[in-house]
């Protein structure tokens, strides 16, 4: 990593996103910039964004010297740039048409003192403090002489030197018809040179930027990869090489109950999810369904998809009762479709990333990632897939991601774009085939810190939502399906039958018990019988003492025997 | 065809004492010495001195030589020392 260094420099901030991070400030302020690149690179795209910028930004007057293109043609390719360009022209910007037409006849050697009069001249009228000479190699070759070439390229140093003008000298360097010698020499005269360089990767173009010069300052080395969108020419700068996503232990929903329970509660705020499988595995529904829980929880939402139209996703979604409409309707849900034949990847993360610029959302779902390497470009495309969830994740913002793998193994996944080593959690979606049926299945990869279940679930899609089922395994085979329908139907029957056995046997149980209660009454009854037997026998005796006691009383009574005697004879017997 | 029929109308742009300037000057006095007699008009317009006029003209690099009249009207850069060139842009050479 280099390190910005103090600044002897004045800069002055190009306004391209991106560039004015890796050069520090923007282009040299009174000095000259050469951009050099092959044809189609965005030499011209730089160069205008530059002056379009100053105008806009610090409201500079520019003067734009077109040595290869026409104004008409020009202000055509630039018409594809939000910059109103056209307004500019009246009477900021001033576009000098310098191609010289086929039919001038050239007899001997030319040189460029006149036209930098009438720049100077038109400099002054206008009050421009920026000027771009835009393909200089054009007309210099119609010299024919390397000597006279360097001669004019002096011109316009000292030119620009005694102007004070902060320069643009645009260059076809590779492919160009010029040799090269003298624009080594152009790069010893200016202060900063910038590299543009456009290759065909797999038939998709992907355009590089590198500073390779910068005199007096430092910059960020490297080639740095550049895409265009409606606002301009947009520079990636490298992902800080220190990570600092703040950790949230914020949990949300995944979309459905069963599925955040898999995960230990569902999925951490501002964390990535890949969801892999094959396709037609309802990915895209799993995707739906997170990002329409985002919705209901009133957060804002971007459904990027590729390759498959917003219509026909919400149509299809709305099957499996996962309601986009009104969320579309009230703003919260973004949609964006794109194709990804022939545009390379860059542009799709530009494309992206002004998207979220533009709807700021706390939840993105990209539909599927692996389509952005479909093209061919793997190597960019990688390179893309991590900066946007970097980019992501830099933001807080919650990311569910799909991607096709090719054949069933999820660690197919690995080789395409290897996503799977950056997400934090990794659903994997497959297809079960047995007794004649397709089933989806459900399996949590990874969960990064949060326990997850190492279960195999079903996944079932109906016309209330997609649910997740238990699924069985017996004799070591993963039922799914009917075979599962026809193990849970196995099991209620067991219920049932167990649930018939128990009553029976309660019944019995019962029965028995009654039984018991009817043996312990007829024996209580014997028990109070004989204890009523018992009472009655002692009560019999009992009387029976009393009354033969009475009796003897009564006996002696009536024959008035002495009771003294009685006693004494008792009393004697003592 | 060269006659002098018509009156041979030409501008020359030059940037000031600039030396591809002044040898087209020189080139195309003897040019006109040698082809053209007295049957022609030259105006020369120093770019220095008039910048915006010659910018308006559609003057990009100099010397720059235009041919007025007679139609066609044509363009010619440079010193003019490949006099070949210049006269049969002209129209004057048979």
């Amino acid at each position: 990593m280099t390190v910005v260094a103090p600044q002897p420099l004045p800069k002055i901030a190009t306004g391209i996103a991106g560039f004015d991070e890796i050069s520090y400030g923007g282009l040299p302020r009174q000095r000259t910039t050469l951009l050099k690149g092959g044809p189609g690179s965005g030499k011209t795209v730089f160069a205008l964004q530059c002056l379009v910028n100053a105008v806009r930004k610090r409201k500079e007057r520019g003067i734009f010297v077109a040595f290869e293109e026409t104004t008409g043609q020009l202000l055509a390719n630039a018409g594809t740039f939000n910059w109103g360009l056209p307004a500019m022209m009246k009477k900021k910007l001033f576009f000098l048409d310098a191609r010289l037409s086929p039919e001038v006849v050239q007899s001997g050697e030319f040189d460029l003192s006149g036209m930098l009069a009438m720049l100077k001249a038109k400099k002054e009228e206008l009050g421009a403090g920026w000027i771009v000479f835009d393909g200089i190699d054009v007309l210099l070759t119609l010299l024919r002489d390397p000597a006279a070439e360097m001669r004019e390229i002096y011109r316009i140093r000292d030119w620009l030197a005694e102007n004070g003008m902060s320069a643009i000298i645009t260059a076809k360097t590779e492919g160009g018809l010029s040799d090269a010698v003298n624009y080594d020499f152009m790069q010893f005269m200016v202060d900063c040179v910038v590299r543009l360089n456009r290759r065909l990767e797999h038939g998709v173009s992907l355009h590089r930027l590198q500073i390779t010069k910068y005199r007096g300052s430092d910059f960020m080395a490297g080639e740095f990869p550049l895409a265009f969108d409606a606002t301009g020419m947009d520079v990636a700068p490298p992902e800080p090489a220190e990570i600092r996503h703040p950790a949230s232990t914020e949990r949300i929903s995944a979309g459905f109950e069963r599925l955040d329970k898999m995960l230990g509660g569902g999925l951490f705020r501002g964390s990535s999810t890949l969801i892999t499988g094959l396709p037609g595995t309802s990915k895209t529904t799993l995707a739906g369904k997170f990002a329409e829980a985002a919705c209901r929880r009133g957060e804002r939402t971007l459904f990027v998809s590729f390759d498959e139209g917003a219509d026909p996703i919400v149509r299809n979604l709305a099957s499996v009762d996962i309601q986009f409409r009104r969320h579309l309707k009230s703003g919260l849900l973004r949609m964006y479709s794109a194709r990804t034949e022939s545009t390379g990847p860059e542009d799709h993360l530009a494309k992206v990333k002004a998207l979220i610029r533009d709807h700021s959302p706390r939840c993105v779902v990209i539909d599927p990632i692996s389509a952005i390497a479909k093209a061919g470009a793997v190597e960019a495309a990688r390179a893309v897939a991590s900066r946007l969830i970097y980019m992501l994740k830099d933001r807080g913002i919650t990311v569910f991601l799909t991607a096709i793998n090719q054949g069933d193994d999820p660690a197919a996944e690995a080789t395409d774009l290897q996503v799977s080593t950056i997400a934090d959690t990794w659903i994997h979606l497959s297809y079960l085939i047995r007794s004649g049926e397709r089933n989806r299945a459900l399996t949590i990869i990874k969960s990064r810190g949060t326990w997850h279940s190492n279960q195999v679930r079903e996944l079932v899609l109906s016309s209330g939502g997609p649910v997740l089922a238990d699924v069985y395994t017996a004799g070591g085979e993963v039922l799914m399906g009917t075979l599962r329908w026809e193990k849970e139907d196995e099991e209620r029957g067991k219920t049932l039958q167990r649930r018939a056995e128990f009553d029976h046997k309660r019944r019995e149980l019962q029965i028995s018990e009654a039984d018991t209660h009817a043996r312990i009454k007829g024996l209580e009854h014997d028990l109070e019988r004989q204890r009523a037997e018992l009472a009655l026998y002692s009560s019999d005796n009992e009387a029976r003492i009393v009354s033969s006691s009475e009796r003897e009383k009564e006996l002696r009574r009536i024959r008035s025997a002495d009771p003294a005697k009685r006693n004494g004879s008792n009393g004697s017997r003592k | 065809m060269a006659h002098a029929s018509k009156t041979l109308r030409l501008r020359l742009y030059v940037a000031g004492g600039a030396p591809n300037s002044v040898r087209a000057i020189a080139n195309l006095a003897a040019i006109c010495k040698e082809h053209l007699q007295s049957a022609f008009k030259l105006e020369i317009i120093d770019v220095l001195q008039f910048p915006l006029r010659a910018l308006a003209d559609g003057v990009l690099v100099t010397p720059h030589l235009t041919k007025l009249s007679p139609s066609p009207a044509t363009k010619i850069v440079g010193n003019l020392s490949d006099r070949g060139r210049v006269l049969d842009a002209l129209g004057i050479r048979k």
